[in-house]
């Protein structure tokens, strides 16, 4: 079946036709013609699944530039994951909040489209232009509510920020050319490796500015301002897409650049990368205490959990490697769940999304709560969920480096992060019963049924990793 | 052969399940549901009564071995067993659930459904921590247990519930993903060592560790302990967590999860770093005595009787501590004999307390006084408790208590006898508490007619006022079981300890 050299396009060209036929279907339709474009997101995510699984252990490579190895398809598993989950949780918000609905998904599918992209690409101009199409897509994304000043904010100062950080990508990306002649990953890497350049200082300064493109990306500390804006001003449904999606991505096509083309280099990254790691984490959480607002609150979390797993990028062995990879599958369902409740429970004139709104939810919606509570001790690193494997394997592979003050600033800062994911449940359940939220008098179906899917996912991964724990050890196998 | 130890917490938890699916929303169904939980707690009663029965006394080896492999890639196993040391722990808390469930009934009236399933989930949680022979599968347990936990003391606790509950939560794990850092610590030396990760408890019992690396791990480990014991000073979270807890809660706080630190230090600790254990043991001792005459000052002067009891148990709790940290055999058997009567004498008080406190909706003891004409059945039934907890001859607490100051006087006759300060002061506390409560005119009219115990009370406290006995007239029908593996371990300590003084 796929014998030509388009094979590692396969699962991308799926949702990137998936995008086009929803895009048409949006060109095309009559005025008041309601679409089920959100079911063709789905086929093509499915299609992109499938392919990957057929691509398995098959290293495809087109153009050169685009590489289906084991690494980019679980990567790209994780992505379709989570369009899967985001599509379904968009459904009942876009009905409810009346968002360009064929604009929306198209945009979704594109974003996913770079994500993808990004998560198998071998080239440094690949990944920028990758980084682009994603980037514009979630920019556009963040404003989708032109009526609320909030996220037209938000994503003005995305835009802004996030232009910047492509900048120094770009600049990166140039010097690494200037040195090597090249902006193949694999070139790249044995060309530098042959000419010892480890004392020209410019190598330097292009992992610097690459790293700092990386580091705009995935929110870590100092460059995660842009961050909890940007997530509290965009649809809840859409904070959880990126930050998912968005953080996957970015961590996939960060690992593959820095630990295999740049991996001669790391003494000198390692050290950077660590003290990113730490500020990232310690910022998070505790800054994450403070917050009164729900989605600010997942939003240093979401900065807290980029930071371990930096942890993992720093170990750079093969369990640090492999970490990431479950990491990133346990905290992305875990995080979309968590944002898909407080999308499920908002309303069209109000969010809905501070703390205190959820005063008694145990009351008024007790699956929901128990559904969000499995979210949250998941998120904290409570046994026996996803999120505790996730946190035991990133340690682990620090401890097995030898970096134990990492791993005892992670444990640490983990107990704090804890305290405010409590407190949610808190308001949730222990609370006395203040200003009921004003749930919907419905919570739609296919959202619950999104969530539902999430918990069984986290409780899997909680009980019996070993597949997944496999499947990420033979993800890294075949690259580094 | 069935698997008894699999049994023993997979029931409680698939009984939790089973409630779950019972729809309860307008509490029609409480009624059924206390019924239905108390029977699921008497199935997992009765395994680890078919556990003791079966149980080899001769054999210190780890017995209803079950082992199949989990997560291959790390070597993690499910691995649980039972020695003389886990076997008693494991029926102390089969046997205290059922009681609690039954305390609850009286004092817990909302959400009678999620109450019962938290408190099956804590127990097959806690059950797994004592049977865990595999580090993995004892952190999960461990860290999994906290979780009903702080829902029983957060949703169904008194005035600062939320507070303590957080308390309890965030204390508890501060100190446990430290020890979670020396568990993956362990198993990356064992792979240097060998080359294959492994969490098994048994081989991690082999492995020769460097002096250096020991004491950051026995750290580690025993700050996780001293919190849970919880040992001064470490014992800031008890007080609050106890008197805000529901009855049932406090006397499965008390009864058990305490129990969980002192048997960490027994199972862990010592065993796997037994130099380290020997260099910190003084400094232990120390701690743990200066708990048992804090603990029994502090609690003289409450005017809250939950809390003198919370208190108290820091005072009891010293007392294991100090016998563990003598390694000797009569040390660690007082010890384990302590960890069973504080278990059972605490747990009654606190369920004596919550009785009172249920009828008058007040737990200070200025309030009370002359109850002993009210009320004189509940009377002996406190005097019973309150005897075994001072630890009179001929009950409970004396065959623990006599035992562990025996080995600390063995192994360092100051402890012991500063000590021995502190098993006075607990007369003196409890029998004050008893005389202002019980004795003396009715002050309050209030008390005048409260009504003595009900029968429901009654099958909750019997058994603890019979077990008190019991455990004090026929001492060997519990230090039988647990001899030969007390023995193997204070041989494998001291063992360790001279062949590495020798060796250096």
């Amino acid at each position: 079946m796929f014998d030509s050299s388009l094979d590692a396009v396969v699962p991308m060209l799926c949702v990137a036709l998936a995008a086009l036929a929803v895009t048409g279907a949006e060109a095309f339709r009559a005025h008041d013609e309601n679409m089920p474009v959100g079911g063709l997101g789905i086929v093509g995510l499915t299609g992109a699944a499938v392919s990957s699984v057929l691509l398995w252990n098959r290293n495809a490579t087109s153009f050169g530039v685009i590489v289906a190895d084991n690494f980019g398809l679980f990567v790209t598993v994780v992505l379709v994951i989570v369009g899967v989950l985001t599509i379904m949780f968009s459904s009942p918000v876009v009905r409810r909040d009346g968002l360009p609905k064929g604009e929306y998904y198209a945009l979704v599918l594109f974003a996913l489209v770079g994500m993808i992209m990004m998560a198998t690409a071998n080239d440094l101009l690949v990944v920028f232009i990758a980084l682009e199409i994603l980037s514009l897509a979630v920019y556009v994304l963040t404003g989708i509510r032109r009526d609320d000043p909030r996220a037209t904010e938000a994503a003005f100062k995305y835009f802004l920020l996030g232009a910047f950080s492509s900048a120094f990508f770009l600049y990166g990306i140039a010097f690494t050319y200037g040195l090597s002649g090249s902006t193949r990953l694999d070139r790249i890497g044995v060309y530098l490796a042959a000419q010892s350049m480890s004392d020209n200082p410019l190598i330097l300064v292009a992992i610097g500015l690459l790293l700092v493109g990386f580091a705009f990306k995935i929110s870590a500390v100092p460059f995660h301002m842009w961050t909890p804006d940007a997530y509290q001003g965009a649809p809840a449904v859409v904070t959880g897409f990126m930050s998912t999606g968005v953080k996957a991505a970015a961590f996939a096509a960060f690992t593959r650049v820095f630990l295999s083309a740049l991996e001669p280099f790391s003494a000198d990254w390692a050290p950077i990368v660590w003290l990113l790691a730490a500020a990232t984490m310690i910022l998070g959480t505790v800054v994450g205490v403070a917050q009164t607002n729900l989605k600010r609150m997942l939003a240093y979390s979401s900065i807290a959990h980029g930071g371990y797993l930096l942890v993992g990028l720093v170990a750079a062995n093969q369990v640090g490697k492999a970490a990431i990879l479950f990491y990133l599958l346990a905290y992305a369902v875990t995080n979309l769940a968590a944002f898909g409740v407080i999308a499920l429970l908002g309303a069209r004139d109000d969010a809905n999304d501070e703390l205190r709104d959820y005063t008694g939810l145990w009351h008024t919606r007790p699956a929901v709560a128990a559904l969000m509570t499995v979210c949250l001790l998941s998120l904290g690193g409570l046994p026996p969920t996803a999120g505790f494997i996730g946190k035991w394997y990133v340690f682990s592979a620090a401890v097995s480096a030898g970096y134990y003050g990492l791993a005892i600033i992670g444990v640490l800062t983990s107990v704090v992060s804890v305290f405010f994911y409590l407190r949610v449940v808190v308001m949730m359940y222990m609370a006395d019963r203040g200003p009921a939220l004003a749930v919907p008098a419905r919570v739609s179906g296919v959202g619950m049924a999104a969530l539902v899917a999430s918990i069984v996912v986290i409780f899997y991964l909680g009980i019996l990793p070993t597949l997944a724990l496999d499947l990420a050890a033979a993800s890294i196998a075949t690259i580094f | 052969m069935m698997p008894l130890l699999s049994l023993s917490w997979l029931v409680p938890l698939a009984g939790a399940l089973m409630l779950l699916l019972i729809g309860n929303a307008d509490g029609r169904r409480d009624g059924l549901i206390r019924w239905l939980s108390l029977g699921v707690a008497l199935a997992p009663f009765a395994v680890t009564l078919a556990l003791w029965a079966g149980f080899d006394a001769t054999s210190a080896e780890f017995q209803f071995v079950e082992r199949y492999p989990w997560i291959p890639a790390f070597g993690i196993h499910y691995f649980v067993g039972v020695d003389g040391i886990s076997l008693l722990l494991v029926v102390l808390t089969g046997f205290l659930t059922p009681i609690a469930l039954l305390s609850s009934w009286g004092s817990i009236d909302r959400k009678v459904k999620e109450f019962s399933v938290f408190m099956l989930a804590l127990e097959a949680a806690m059950i797994g921590v004592f049977v865990s022979l595999d580090l993995f599968l004892f952190y999960v347990f461990w860290d999994a247990m906290l979780v009903p936990m702080y829902f029983l003391i957060g949703i169904w606790g008194y005035d600062q519930r939320i507070y303590a509950a957080i308390k309890f939560m965030l204390y508890t794990m501060a100190g446990s993903v430290l020890m979670l850092i020396a568990i993956l610590g362990l198993a990356y030396l064992y792979s240097a060592a060998t080359g294959t990760y492994t969490f098994d408890l048994l081989k991690l019992y082999t492995l020769d560790i460097a002096p250096q690396t020991q004491m950051w791990f026995f750290l580690a480990f025993t700050v996780a302990f001293a919190i849970k014991v919880p040992l001064f000073p470490f014992h800031t979270w008890l007080p609050d967590a106890h008197v805000e807890a529901p009855t049932a809660g406090s006397v499965i706080l008390a009864g058990v999860l305490l129990k969980m630190g002192t048997y960490g230090l027994l199972r862990f600790s010592f065993p796997l770093f037994p130099q380290a254990a020997a260099y910190f043991a003084p400094w232990l001792a120390l701690l743990a005595v200066i708990g048992i005459i804090y603990g029994a000052l502090v609690a003289m002067v409450q005017p809250d009787m939950k809390k003198l009891v919370a208190y108290s148990s820091v005072s009891h709790l010293g007392f294991v501590v100090l016998g563990i940290c003598a390694m000797n055999v009569q040390g660690v058997q007082g010890a384990i004999y302590q960890m069973l009567a504080h278990g059972v004498s605490t747990g009654g008080l606190f369920l004596l307390v919550g009785t009172l406190s249920d009828r008058r909706h007040t737990r200070l003891i200025g309030e009370f006084g002359g109850l002993k004409d009210v009320m004189p059945r509940f009377t002996a039934a406190f005097t019973i408790i309150t005897l075994a907890s001072i630890g009179l001859p001929g009950l409970n607490g004396f065959v623990g208590e006599f035992l562990i100051m025996l080995g600390a006087f063995r192994w360092d006759p100051r402890f012991a006898s500063a000590a021995g300060l502190g098993v006075i002061l607990s007369a003196v506390y409890m029998l004050w508490m008893f005389q202002r409560v019980f004795y003396g005119p009715v002050t309050h009219e209030e008390n005048a007619t409260l009504p003595d115990l009900r029968p429901r009370e009654w099958a909750g406290v019997l058994p603890l006022c019979a077990m008190a006995l019991v455990m004090g007239i026929f001492p060997t029908l519990f230090l039988k079981p647990m001899e030969a593996s007390v023995d193997a371990l204070v041989q494998r300590v001291r063992a360790t300890q001279t062949l590495q003084a020798n060796t250096r």
